[in-house]
């Protein structure tokens, strides 16, 4: 494939992003969820 | 409330605002000179008299919003020091009368600078025009200045009395007043006649800075009251 | 689902569990059609394969900043004062400002390879570049401190504001844009020419990022609520501790 580097750069680079974001927005939602009662939460 | 005491409060509050300007003096000793230095610091930085005369429209308007930036923030800094936007707010006056007389005693000063900063092109980078040439770049500055000082005191009022407001205003402030920019470069380009360019060029970028001025005075007046209360 | 996922405390719901599986599976499917069974396009040859991320996510850019509009301009208009439109609005513009963010770095990348340069003057990319930098001041408005109800108010005046902005700046671009030379790079054999396995990708692309968007939107908004709880109970101990103060 010609402009591999550009290419599977660009796809790496949205996909693991958005896998880092996706990770900080679980653990910081565990963290924080960890101080209420479960029957607090509105969603559970 | 009544059309005449909403224009009232409205001139008053202008009034006030040039008043604490002229007592203090802060735009004439400190952001006009910030102006001048900064268009000795644009001729240092492009070197050459050809590029300056070309690009000398565009380092006005850029001078002219750097400038806008400091006079925005001591528009408001003088208002929350003491609380007298939450008193005006308190005393149920009109937020649009407030609003009105901030932003007409804003372009009272950002037209006082233009006025110096043009002056400052003419005799620092050789800037030549003719008298229809010089009409044009009066009427560019005032429909620019309508639109800056619209969006500067609605902008201005958002961050009024916040901490970190001096970083902010900023970048809530320059994305926005781009349209300005543009137009206000393009039509005193024209008013000039940097680069060859004509007149009669000019007159649809007023256009457009009459709109922006139209949109942002309309909806400043509405936005004001919610964005400033509580 | 088992148990220890419910006694388990998270943003996280078995709905949204299972909306996590699909939104991978889709986004490891993209990769397949998009990488390797999609053909070369006859003009632009193997870059179109960065369009199947570059177009879906300025697609779920534009769905967020839309999103964030509507909440704000419900909360504004005082039918429904919850503070959920708030943190809906919140957490939207912030994955829309990082979406945003991988458009304009693919876009780049692309017009690398195309243009021959990383940036063109062009007045999609520049109006994109103004809705990028406004989304960060609204980001950096909604971080001001205050009250909830202050952020709100502010944030949601400065999101329908927004509105109103990106607009007149594209236009502008556009008048400046049309009165200059067109950028000298060559535009030529840009043209994409959609056979059905490209089309199908791209549609893939913008299902797969929406499924994306929705479930970081979820957690999202959850976090945002979870911080709301914790400043209001940490307000709460506040009076609490200082109402002791005096009674002592």
């Amino acid at each position: 494939m010609e402009h591999a580097s550009f290419i599977i750069g660009s796809w790496v680079l949205t996909f693991v992003s958005v896998a880092l974001y996706a990770r900080w927005i679980i653990k910081r939602g565990r963290e924080l969820s960890r101080q209420h009662n479960h029957q607090d939460l509105p969603w559970t | 409330m009544a059309v005449s005491s909403r224009r009232s409060v409205a001139t008053a509050v202008a009034r006030k605002d040039l008043l604490v300007e002229w007592n203090s003096k802060i735009l004439m000793n400190q952001v006009a000179p910030f102006a001048a230095i900064v268009m000795v610091m644009f001729a240092f930085a492009l070197d050459n008299d050809g590029i300056l005369q070309r690009v000398a429209p565009g380092l006005v308007w850029l001078a002219t919003l750097f400038s806008m930036l400091v006079v925005v923030q001591r528009s408001f800094a003088v208002e929350t020091a003491d609380g007298a936007l939450d008193a005006l707010r308190v005393a149920g006056v009109d937020p649009a009368a407030i609003f009105a007389g901030k932003a007409v005693a804003l372009m009272v000063q950002l037209l006082a600078l233009e006025a110096m900063l043009v002056a400052t092109a003419v005799v620092l980078y050789g800037v030549e025009m003719s008298l229809v040439g010089l009409g044009q770049v009066v009427v560019t500055m005032v429909a620019a200045t309508v639109g800056l000082g619209a969006v500067g005191t609605l902008y201005g009022g958002l961050a009024a009395g916040v901490k970190g407001r001096e970083t902010l205003l900023p970048l809530l402030l320059l994305p926005v007043v781009a349209p300005v920019l543009i137009g206000a470069t393009r039509a005193t380009e024209a008013g000039f006649g940097s680069g060859g360019t004509d007149v009669s060029e000019g007159w649809p970028w007023i256009i457009l800075l009459v709109v922006f001025a139209v949109i942002f005075s309309a909806v400043g007046s509405v936005a004001f009251g919610p964005l400033v209360d509580e | 689902m088992n148990i220890t996922a419910h006694t388990r405390q998270s943003t996280g719901t078995p709905a949204t569990r299972r909306l996590g599986v699909i939104a991978v599976a889709l986004l490891v499917t993209l990769a397949f059609f998009g990488l390797w069974f999609s053909p070369e396009d006859i003009n632009q040859g193997s870059t179109v394969r960065i369009m199947y991320v570059h177009v879906p996510t300025i697609w779920v850019a534009y769905m967020a900043f839309v999103l964030t509009a509507v909440c704000s301009a419900v909360y504004v208009s005082g039918r429904d004062r919850s503070l959920a439109w708030d943190r809906v609005a919140g957490a939207s513009a912030e994955i829309g400002v990082l979406f945003v963010a991988f458009s304009l770095v693919t876009g780049s990348l692309w017009g690398r390879i195309t243009w021959g340069t990383y940036w063109v003057w062009d007045a999609r990319l520049t109006s994109t570049a103004f809705l990028f930098i406004t989304y960060i001041g609204y980001l950096a408005v909604r971080r001001l401190g205050g009250t909830m109800r202050q952020r709100a108010r502010r944030s949601a005046v400065l999101a329908l504001l927004a509105v109103l902005e990106i607009p007149l700046v594209h236009f502008s671009v556009r008048l400046w844009r049309s009165l200059h030379q067109e950028a000298s790079v060559a535009t030529g054999g840009t043209d994409v020419e959609l056979d059905g396995l490209m089309l199908f990708s791209l549609f893939l692309g913008l299902v797969a990022f929406t499924v994306t968007f929705v479930w970081l939107l979820l957690h999202r908004q959850r976090m945002l609520w979870l911080e709301d709880a914790m400043s209001a109970q940490g307000l709460d101990a506040a009076i609490e501790a200082r109402r002791q103060e005096a009674v002592r």
